[in-house]
């Protein structure tokens, strides 16, 4: 297999006392779409922030297209092709979608006409075609989550984080928005997301990650990870998932 | 050229008014009133486009007046290029601020402190320093003349002004439809956003706040010339901070016209509240607070933004108003 696009190697980050990631590595390949999971306060949230600039490891290394980028402000790694999306969305609420996105377009279109251009395409490509013109704070709670979406695939990334993107949603609003995710793979995205909602996971994901208190436990597919004994054990035993239990514990 | 067609319209109506008008005391109103409005633009970029809520433009105007006049008093310099020069000054010690606040991370009342301590500094050093003058201030010598930069008619200064004002309008139009302005709106509206979406948010502070301190700088330099004195409590007071970042906020801040709007509007009710309580000390002002909070607390947007929904209000009474989303799946 060929050097993933992103590799996290040994990655520690440390909140005063307490260890939020433990020397955490994984990787995520080229065109793919690779899942972190884990349960909550796992670290997931923080794994991301350091892979995007927003936190500093303490220990470890982020490469990306063969560069070490590790440390490296948010601003420049999303330059070098690197987006997220929030757990929280954050959308601008005083400005339209259309605006929203356009925040993202120009980050390779200085014209305001070639941005614009693109915000629509990719406005329309997420499924906001009639919502371009409306205010951000105006959307639903799945309407923000494919703006989110929208903002940072407008950037025109080559790595995209995707962080719950799912969560809140219902199941019709989640089957809405799978394909769109898939689709955006198809045309050479590679994506890591993390998802509580297994489902989706496993329809999607060809290489998941477990990360449980801060560690990485078990890495494999789909199929092998709900099979994996330390990963059935790390959602009952904390008895948040004991649902995900019962569904393959046998 | 669609956007500019409003600028344009207002320029036009504005410069026929010394042919209407022969008032000096009405010409002399409006000439203070456009610059502030000048004032005001500067810090609109800023804070209106940048959401960087500056206490202190007094810095800027301050150093634009002091500049102006000190190098045509002490060095001899020519009055337009000294007017160059306070600019120039304005926006350099606006670099030098915006690259240290910015860089160190201050955000919202830390910003806002942190600039109004370094106006009332300035005020300060200004108010011993022998450059400045000190307590007596620096007086420009009366020398009537185009090279000299002095006009016996209100109106040569009308039209000064009013083209400075001009160039402040085009100026946020441009910056509005901009990349540039984009990002900076994009960090007003949530910086941990604009970064992840690749925006240099400490950059974008820092150049936003030189040309905010460039513009009211520019309205300093005007004031340099039109009074052709200057000391320490007109330079830095905080009269100028709070006169440049109200007008905006009354008018409407972030829109090209707010600061425009909200000069003429601010300066008239001041002087509509001396006319109606004579000469009860102080009364005037209590009206003039009580209109403005009246203002802010029914129209938190200002009156452009006042309007803006006034308009949307009566467009969605005639049709059906629009429902949630329309997709739903």
């Amino acid at each position: 297999m060929a050097e993933p696009l992103l590799v996290v190697d040994g990655v520690t980050c440390r909140f005063g006392g307490l260890v939020a990631v433990n020397a955490a590595s994984l990787g995520a390949q080229e065109g793919q779409i690779t899942a972190l999971i884990g349960p909550n306060g796992a670290g997931k949230t923080t794994l991301f922030s350091i892979i995007s600039g927003f936190v500093r490891a303490n220990q470890g290394s982020v490469h990306f297209a063969g560069q070490n980028v590790t440390g490296e402000p948010p601003y420049r790694l999303a330059r070098r092709g690197i987006a997220r999306t929030f757990q929280i969305v954050q959308p601008f609420y005083g400005l339209s979608v259309r605006e929203n996105i356009l925040v993202g377009a120009h980050l390779h279109h200085r014209k305001r006409d070639a941005a614009l251009a693109v915000a629509d395409q990719i406005g329309r490509d997420v499924g906001l075609g009639e919502m371009l013109d409306r205010a951000a704070d105006q959307l639903t709670v799945a309407g923000r989550k494919r703006l989110e979406l929208a903002r940072s695939l407008a950037t025109e990334p080559k790595l995209l984080l995707l962080d719950e993107v799912l969560a809140g949603l219902n199941p019709s609003e989640i089957r809405d928005i799978v394909p769109v995710i898939r689709e955006f793979c198809r045309r050479g995205i590679t994506i890591l997301m993390i998802e509580h909602v297994m489902q989706a996971v496993m329809s999607l994901a060809e290489q998941v990650f477990v990360l449980a208190e801060g560690r990485i436990i078990a890495k494999g597919t789909p199929t092998e990870i709900v099979a994996d004994p330390a990963v059935v054990e790390a959602y009952l035993g904390r008895g948040a998932a004991a649902r995900l239990g019962a569904r393959h514990g046998h | 050229m669609r956007p500019f067609l409003p600028i344009a319209a207002v320029l036009a109506v504005l410069a026929a008014v010394p042919f209407v008008v022969h008032s000096n005391t009405t010409l002399n109103f409006l000439v203070v009133a456009l610059m502030i409005a000048l004032a005001g633009q500067g810090w609109n970029i800023l804070g209106g486009y940048g959401g960087q809520y500056s206490f202190g433009h007094a810095a800027f105007f301050g150093t634009g007046t002091y500049v102006t006049a000190i190098l045509q008093v002490r060095y001899g310099v020519n009055a337009w290029f000294g007017f160059v020069g306070g600019i120039v000054a304005g926006a350099a010690l606006g670099g030098a601020l915006g690259a240290l606040v910015f860089r160190s991370g201050l955000r919202g009342s830390y910003f806002a402190l942190v600039t109004l301590a370094f106006a009332e500094v300035l005020r300060i050093i200004a108010s011993v320093a022998p450059i400045t003058g000190a307590g007596v201030g620096t007086l420009i010598k009366l020398d009537l003349g185009i090279r000299t930069f002095q006009f016996q008619s209100r109106a040569a200064f009308y039209w000064i002004i009013l083209a400075l004002v001009g160039v402040s309008l085009v100026l946020a139009q441009l910056i509005e439809r901009s990349r540039f302005g984009a990002w900076l709106i994009a960090v007003r509206e949530n910086e941990d956003a604009a970064k992840a979406l690749g925006v240099d948010a400490s950059t974008v502070k820092t150049v936003a706040m030189v040309i905010s301190a460039a513009i009211t700088a520019a309205a300093g330099c005007f004031y340099a010339q039109y009074f052709l004195f200057v000391d320490s409590g007109i330079a830095y007071g905080t009269w100028i901070s709070i006169e440049a970042l109200l007008t905006p906020i009354i008018g409407g801040v972030g829109t090209v016209f707010g600061p425009l709007l909200g000069a003429l509007v601010v300066k008239t009710l001041g002087e509509a509240a001396k006319l109606l309580t004579g000469d009860a000390p102080g009364l005037d002002l209590i009206i003039y607070g009580t209109v403005l909070v009246l203002v802010i607390w029914i129209m938190p947007r200002g009156l452009i933004g006042g309007l803006a929904s006034a308009r949307k209000l009566m467009r969605r009474e005639a049709p059906a108003a629009p429902t949630g989303e329309v997709r739903h799946g």
